[in-house]
């Protein structure tokens, strides 16, 4: 009965998984264009990819929206969980205040920075309207400054999840090291510096799993904010690999970006998941 | 959510060894800080509220926070049954239903073979179990662009493509991975001396799954529907990939009203729009901010 | 009611092997206690015969018929849990009425049974609560409950007092010896906790690492155990082993330059200069009165002594060796004396010191 029970879930995950993995991985070293065809070419497909302009800017802008978007989400995250742990009043509030985009979808995030940066009635109409009349703020349309308005939504609606990841490492801390360590006379910063933090070590391990996770797989909120642009200032990986795949009948490139994702990607969760499930099962 | 605001405060109080920042002015740091960042954080769904209840020309004269003068509900009523979204003008209301028959369906099977799967996991050893387990879960992490591809050639081999059933049949199938993982982990929480005992007793596979752990499992059950939900419900690149014309969900629809329409830019009509597509996952959070957090928290995998 | 039989019963995890070449038989009614330290394949040889686990090889009958490869259910037996695995959602009632509506009884019949039980146990006002809100004592009842109820051939119980108060424990001891007696049943009781061993048992099993070391009554296993371990491992304070070569018909103590006479039980022939080890318990020493010169004897200086009500425990000492005694409380000993105990030889026990087997 268990074998009858699992075998559906195995058989869909087989196929459409690691099958469709398969599958897209052989698809990357053919020559595919609108349609799948099995003429083997080798590396051909990701030598195109990678002398594509598009997808060096992709890369590129992966790499600042990722290095920003991690940087930024874990420091404000865990800034603002420390204020959360200092016993303050009204903490559900609170924590409840900071989580709470992480129910809205990408693309809703992404209309509403669209309307909150828009540079006609935006913030800077509203600074402007507060009285600071040389106030601009015109990253959306700016090719070269549009991936931050993306880093921007990116943290604002991830943050509170990062908070509550390192508030639960600052609760499963031992409190009689905290006071072991305020009766030896630490100061409170160095308590900070030498002993909290270091014991966040597993938490800031699964914020920046989840957040790199996060990041290589953004598709919507790029989309629903700048659909790419302006021109293809804010091209993502994912965004790229969908025009070639959908629009621009170049399934081969398409199927090498995604493979160039996922082995990413992989090279990250699989040491992650190993070390898990490998401390996991505790009999 | 006043769930989680007393777990939250007991947790505090019970914690009489967490530092302070000992003074008055450690205090009003603290409560400065969090204050401010509150407002940077609730700002834009204020603003997003505010700006849908105002009319264009009070938006050009008022301010991304100004208060609406003469608060209007036109642009709700447009988005929701008006609005031009590709070629037909029906407003996000079909797509809101669209997505609702996409969700009930994919969240109810998903979860409910995620608890059969979770419960073989935890309780039946066989060969090769954890490797298994890994490779599904595995599953919950992949780019999905990597199966874009195959899974459009799957659906149209089965005459699935551009439909409903079809979306519902790509959220079974990914998020299986996830509520797999769910009730596993609660599950193995369960000592295995009740399964002994149950067997004694004479329970088979399913009279122990149903009368002894489905009762003590709705937690874990809510977080995996609301997990489900919002994640479906969320959806944009299944439903931008898999679904044509007015079979879309409603996050696919939002982006084509906002991102395509011609002429000058409606803002208030978008905010609505984002409004009403964000609003389900906001009533959930509100209703039960407690699970969302554990479904959270448990997709990444600690817990 | 029945009787169990365990016939070379052997399990192993892989290359692990748990449980050797296990022989065990007991009559109906009777009262088997498992008893070994932790790890020593206990649960493992009671799941075998529940049917939880598969044995390696061997077989296994209950009232003659080989049950190996047959479920728990059908093999007509009822346990109780350590932890006492109630169902958590089901009510006490439906706690033990599950294993009756799993084998499908008319629900009239099954309430009946049920209360009768909880006559029995005296749980009756507590039939509609859950296990969330019973103590750990009426939870251990409410497990006995549910293994009672189905009437059994035999009952299996896996250390099910482990998880309750010292008196709490004492007084569930008593329950249960009376309910054997009461219902006759055939019961194999595992636990790690010798004094419940022996005042329960009519059988006692004593395993260490996967081996059965000794199986007998209590009175073969205390007054006659097999080994050291044994020897040790059953009875509070432990058996002393006092290191001694045998010289013509004596035992000279090593270390402590006293001579004993060879105890009458040996009766292998006993070669010069071998190395033993003389097993003396505690309560075979007391205080060599002046009325009663007859026997051996040896000087001993009293270290410490812990009274504990009914006795009184005396740390001794013979040169290097330590000996513990248990007097009678008001025998007149204090820390710092030097006095002179008898000895009764009759019963001690002579072991070889390399192997550690009885002589
Ligand atoms: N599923 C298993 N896989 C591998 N080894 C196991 C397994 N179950 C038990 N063992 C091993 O078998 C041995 C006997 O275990 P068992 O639970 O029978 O001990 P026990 O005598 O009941 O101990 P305790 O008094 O602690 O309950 C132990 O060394 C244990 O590690
Ligand atoms: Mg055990």
């Amino acid at each position: 009965m268990p074998a009858i029970v699992l075998s559906p879930s195995l058989a869909a995950v087989t196929v459409c998984v690691y099958g469709f993995i398969a599958y897209t991985a052989i698809l990357s070293f053919t020559g595919s264009k609108m349609f799948a065809r099995f003429d083997f070419v080798g590396w051909r497909q990701y030598e195109r990819l990678f002398e594509n302009p598009r997808w060096i800017t992709a890369i590129e802008n992966m790499a600042i929206f990722g290095g920003l978007y991690i940087i930024g989400a874990t420091c404000l995250g865990l800034f603002i969980a420390i204020l959360i742990d200092q016993k303050i009043r009204l903490e559900g509030v609170f924590r409840a205040v900071f989580l709470y985009p992480m129910a809205l979808s990408f693309v809703v995030t992404g209309v509403i920075w669209q309307w909150l940066l828009n540079p006609g009635l935006g913030l800077e109409h509203m600074m402007r309207s507060l009285g600071w009349e040389s106030f601009t703020f015109q990253w959306l349309i700016e090719p070269e400054r549009a991936i931050y308005t993306i880093v921007i939504a990116g943290v604002w609606q991830v943050t509170g999840f990062v908070m509550a990841l390192f508030l639960a490492g600052l609760r499963g801390i031992d409190t009689e090291i905290l006071r072991a360590a305020r009766v030896d006379g630490a100061p409170i910063h160095k308590v900070y510096t030498r002993i909290i933090i270091p014991a966040l070590r597993p938490a800031f391990l699964t914020v920046f799993v989840i957040e790199a996770h996060l990041a290589i797989k953004s598709y919507d909120l790029v989309v629903a904010l700048t659909k790419g642009g302006p021109g293809v200032s804010t091209e993502l990986p994912s965004t790229f690999m969908y025009s070639m795949t959908f629009t621009r009948n170049e399934l081969g490139v398409g199927a090498a970006s995604a493979t160039v994702m996922l082995v990413s990607l992989a090279s990250i969760i699989i040491p992650y998941l190993y070390s898990e499930l490998r401390n996991d099962r505790h009999a | 959510m006043t769930a989680m605001l007393e777990s939250s405060s007991a947790a505090a109080a019970n914690r009489p060894g967490s530092i302070r920042w000992s003074k008055q002015f450690g205090r009003v740091f603290v409560y400065g800080c969090l204050a401010l960042l509150a407002l940077v954080f609730l700002a834009p769904l204020l603003s997003m509220l505010l700006t849908s209840l105002k009319s264009m020309d009070e938006i050009r004269a008022g301010n991304l926070l100004s208060l609406p003068s003469t608060p209007t509900f036109a642009a709700w009523a447009n988005v929701w049954g008006a609005s031009c979204i590709g070629v037909t003008c029906g407003g996000l209301k079909g797509y809101f239903g669209n997505s609702f028959l996409i969700v009930v369906p994919a969240t109810f099977i998903s979860v409910a073979l995620g608890a059969f799967n979770g419960y073989v996991f935890a309780q039946w050893r066989f060969r090769g179990d954890n490797l298994i387990f890994g490779l599904i879960l595995f599953g919950c992490f992949i780019p999905f662009q990597i199966v874009l591809i195959p899974m459009a050639g799957l659906l149209g081999k089965l005459g699935l493509a551009g439909t409903i059933p079809g979306l519902i049949l790509v959220h079974v199938v990914y998020g299986i991975c996830f509520t797999t993982m769910f009730f596993r982990n609660y599950f193995i929480t369960v000592p295995a001396e009740i399964f002994k005992a149950a067997r004694v007793d004479g329970a088979g596979f399913w009279a122990i799954f149903f009368r002894i752990l489905l009762p003590i499992s709705w937690p874990i059950v809510m977080v995996s529907i609301i997990w489900q939900f919002t994640g479906v419900w969320n959806d944009f690149l299944f439903g931008v990939s898999f679904a044509a014309g007015t079979n879309q969900p409603v996050t696919v629809a939002l982006n084509n009203l906002v991102n395509t329409s011609t002429g000058t830019k409606a803002y208030n009509e978008d905010m609505a729009a984002a409004m009403i597509a964000a609003l389900p996952t906001i009533l959930i959070y509100v209703a039960a901010g407690r699970y969302f957090l554990r479904g959270l928290m448990a997709g990444a995998v600690k817990g | 009611m029945a009787n169990l039989a365990i016939n070379h019963v052997t399990k192993s995890f892989g290359s692990l092997a748990v449980l050797n070449d296990i022989n065990i038989a007991i009559e109906d009614g009777e009262f088997l206690v498992l008893v070994g330290p932790s790890g020593c394949g206990k649960s493992t040889l009671l799941s075998i015969i529940a049917g939880l686990d598969e044995h390696t090889s061997g077989s296994i009958t209950i009232d003659g018929d080989p049950v190996d490869g047959l479920e728990p259910k059908e093999r007509d037996i009822a346990m109780v849990f350590q932890s006492y695995a109630l169902y958590p959602a089901m009510s006490v009632e439906q706690n033990i009425g599950f294993s009756l509506e799993m084998s499908k009884m008319p629900k009239a019949q099954r309430l009946e049974r049920v209360s009768k039980v909880a006559d029995l146990l005296q749980i009756t006002h507590l039939l509609k609560r859950k296990p969330g809100q019973l103590s750990g004592g009426q939870r251990q009842r409410v497990a006995m409950g549910r293994a009672l109820v189905r009437e059994p051939k035999i009952f299996l119980f896996d250390e099910p007092l482990s998880n309750l108060d010292a008196k709490l424990r004492v007084e569930m001891r008593t329950e249960i010896k009376k309910l054997h007696q009461r219902l006759g049943a055939t019961i194999v009781y595992v636990t790690h906790d010798q004094i419940e061993a022996m005042t329960m048992a009519t059988r006692i099993a004593v395993m260490k690492d996967g081996i059965l070391q000794q199986f007998g009554t209590p009175e073969d296993i205390y007054d006659r155990p097999k080994n050291v371990f044994v020897a040790t491992f059953m009875g509070s304070p432990a058996m002393n082993l006092l290191p001694a070569t045998v010289v013509g018909e004596t035992l000279s103590l090593k270390g402590a330059d006293a001579v004993l006479p060879v105890p009458a039980s040996v009766v292998a022939p006993l070669t010069e200069g071998r190395e033993v080890l003389l097993g003396l318990r505690p309560e075979w020493l007391s205080l060599a009165s002046a009325g009663s010169p007859s026997g051996p004897s040896l000087p001993l200086l009293v270290e410490v002594i812990e009274p504990t009500g009914p006795d009184v425990f005396a740390a001794l000492r013979a040169g290097e060796r330590e000996i513990m005694a248990r007097l009678p409380t008001g025998t007149p000993v204090a820390p710092g004396q030097k006095a002179s105990f008898a000895i009764d030889l009759s019963k001690a026990i002579l072991f070889d010191a390399a192997s550690g087997v009885a002589l």
